[in-house]
């Protein structure tokens, strides 16, 4: 089996699982946020128990319209805390966590080998640890809130093999951003999509998680990796206790559907362009975008190893006029670790503007939108229609390296072209 | 919920996302008739007026990619889509369809064999799709008997609650 049919197979009580059976999984932790969790609540009310079923495995996060915007959101955020202190559930207010999908392996509820289920597409994230991770939407969340279980079917695997070194100022972003463009949007779509190989090996939590961040917007079930030494350094400290690695390996001659193989010796920095995730290109065939708002930040990209390289990028330098630029560190944790790095003092110095740990523009719920007409190059992992504000806006797709060069020089630029101060 | 549903069609291309179908704007609506007046207002600002008396939403590949905002099927089914037919769908929105009672139906080869307007008869429960207007028949993927299930009792927490109250009586 692979990691994703072991890891199934065992939370649903069996020796072996197979593609296209469906099992019914008992789920090791639940996530739900301020946008998904209020009719989450509404639904758990509906189905006629008190309590829900682990208190300890349920985490309530306020992200997304933090902090609260309107009367409509701060209504919203009063629910949750209500719902939190009912249940006696952890709740992660505002200034005291951060962005769910940072927040969640940060304060140790994520273990490799886990089932966890998020009302929030992102959830596949925690794949980075070696979990199967999936997003779900409230109703669902709801029904796991009140039982414990959830039904899935067993997803057919992909294989991404990835090999070769990394130039500088290419990152896992413009790697999962290529990976998209070749696999398209609906590439993976009800599969899992495992990333391997000696590249994937090197690579930092930070970069994992980028990449299973965005499994899903191949329509990947989950993203994941096996848990390793780099794993266990990231979760210790974090977490109560770690399994066994060995069991969260897939076997030799584990099935998969298909395997891709991916080189990055070679690869530029990537860009996807208007208005579909898989509209990928080179940025050398961008061409010429002048840009309005520059957005560092995401549960893909707001975590301190992508602010350090945004940092590099842009010390010394101003934001250009006519430009924004947003930086969002991803949680309390990165955003207190980027003040002590001095990284905060560059940005400022730049001529950014430094927001509170939260979703931030990606969505186009709360800060930063965009009227029509405008562009913004971003770090984010959307890129549809409207999807930050005006429908007549756009949106590119970019590296934290790549967003923080075109701020400087207010249009998409490759940051291999721009000259950098040590 | 009976499983025969007709209505007319109204069609969409492909990977039409949860961002198009209601925007991140309106998560902050609690009322599923308020998020209904915003549905796929990006593509069409006339779509509401077009679904009250009821359609069958027509879409082709990876129909809902994006985000779990569930208020994006609830957006569609208060505004009158009584079921949704596509090439495929994407998975979250797949499920969340179902939880709140709204049937989904995969159909290979829909999206060329069906234009706005065309008369359509659905039948879940036998896997049977007719475009009445030009006499096309298809099969359709079947839904797994618990599935079947939780539509017929109208979503996932009536479902559950029904399972519920059977298990202690």
């Amino acid at each position: 089996m692979n990691i994703t049919e072991k890891i199934l197979a065992k939370a649903s009580g069996k020796k072996a699982v197979h593609p296209g059976e469906i099992v019914d999984a008992n789920v090791d932790m639940v996530m739900i946020h301020d946008l998904t969790g209020p009719l989450a609540v509404e639904a758990f009310k509906k189905i006629g128990v008190q309590k829900v079923w682990n208190n300890k495995k349920i985490v309530v996060i306020l992200d997304h319209q933090v902090p609260a915007e309107s009367v409509k959101a701060a209504e919203l955020h009063k629910t949750m805390r209500q719902f939190a202190k009912d249940q006696n559930l952890q709740i992660y207010d505002v200034g005291k966590g951060g962005i769910c999908h940072q927040v969640m392996p940060e304060k140790g509820h994520v273990t490799p080998g886990a089932v966890i289920v998020g009302a929030d597409s992102h959830t596949c994230t925690y794949g980075a640890f070696g979990a199967f991770a999936t997003g779900i939407g409230s109703t669902e969340a709801a029904a796991v809130m009140a039982t414990g279980k959830i039904w899935f079917k067993v997803p057919p695997a992909i294989k991404i093999n990835v090999k070769g070194n990394f130039q500088k100022y290419v990152t896992p972003k413009d790697l999962i951003l290529s990976i998209i463009g070749k696999m398209g949007v609906d590439g993976a779509i009800y599969k899992s999509t495992e990333f391997t190989g000696p590249t994937i090996k090197k690579m930092s939590i930070a970069g994992r998680m980028t990449l299973c961040n965005m499994a899903v917007e191949m329509g990947a079930k989950n993203g994941i990796i096996e848990p390793d030494e780099t794993t266990r350094k990231f979760l210790e400290g974090r977490v109560k206790a770690l399994p066994d690695f060995d069991a969260l390996k897939s076997d030799k001659d584990a099935a998969y559907e298909s395997t891709v193989e991916f080189d990055v010796s070679k690869m530029q920095p990537q860009v996807a362009c208007p208005s579909s995730v898989d509209n990928v290109k080179p940025i050398s065939e961008v061409g010429n975008v002048p840009i309005e708002q520059a957005f560092i930040g995401s549960c893909t990209n707001g975590r301190i190893e992508d602010l350090r390289l945004a940092a590099e990028v842009m010390k010394g330098k101003r934001v250009k006029d006519g430009v924004r630029a947003l930086i969002i560190p991803a949680s309390q944790e990165v955003y207190r670790q980027a003040l002590n790095e001095g990284l905060l003092e560059i940005f400022t110095d730049a001529g950014a503007i430094v927001c509170g740990s939260a979703c931030g523009p990606c969505l186009g719920g709360h800060i930063g939108l965009l009227a029509a007409g405008e562009s913004c190059v971003s770090t984010s992992n959307r890129n549809f229609i409207g999807r930050m504000g005006s429908t007549q806006a756009s949106v590119y797709l970019a590296s934290p390296a790549t967003v923080a060069a075109s701020a400087v020089t207010g249009k998409l630029t490759d940051p291999t072209t721009l000259e950098t101060k040590p | 919920m009976t499983s025969k549903i007709k209505g007319p069609a109204i069609k969409f291309g492909n990977n039409i996302d949860t961002d198009v179908i209601l925007p991140g704007k309106y998560l902050i609506l609690v009322d599923p008739c308020e998020l209904a007046k915003h549905a796929l207002e990006s593509l069409d600002t006339d779509f509401v007026k077009k679904t009250q008396k009821g359609v069958i939403l027509v879409g082709g590949k990876n129909f809902g990619c994006g985000s779990s905002r569930e208020q994006a099927p609830l957006a569609l089914k208060y505004s009158g889509v009584k079921c949704v037919v596509a090439e495929s769908f994407a998975r979250i929105f797949f499920r969340n369809a179902i939880n709140i009672g709204l049937p989904v139906i995969e159909c290979k080869g829909i999206s060329t064999a069906v234009e706005t307007g065309n008369e359509l008869a659905v039948d879940f429960v036998a896997g049977q799709l007719e475009n009445l207007s030009n006499c096309k028949k298809f099969q359709v993927e079947k839904l797994p008997p618990f599935i079947l299930e939780i539509l017929a009792d109208g979503g996932l927490i009536e479902n559950l609650r029904r399972k519920m109250k059977n298990d202690r009586i």
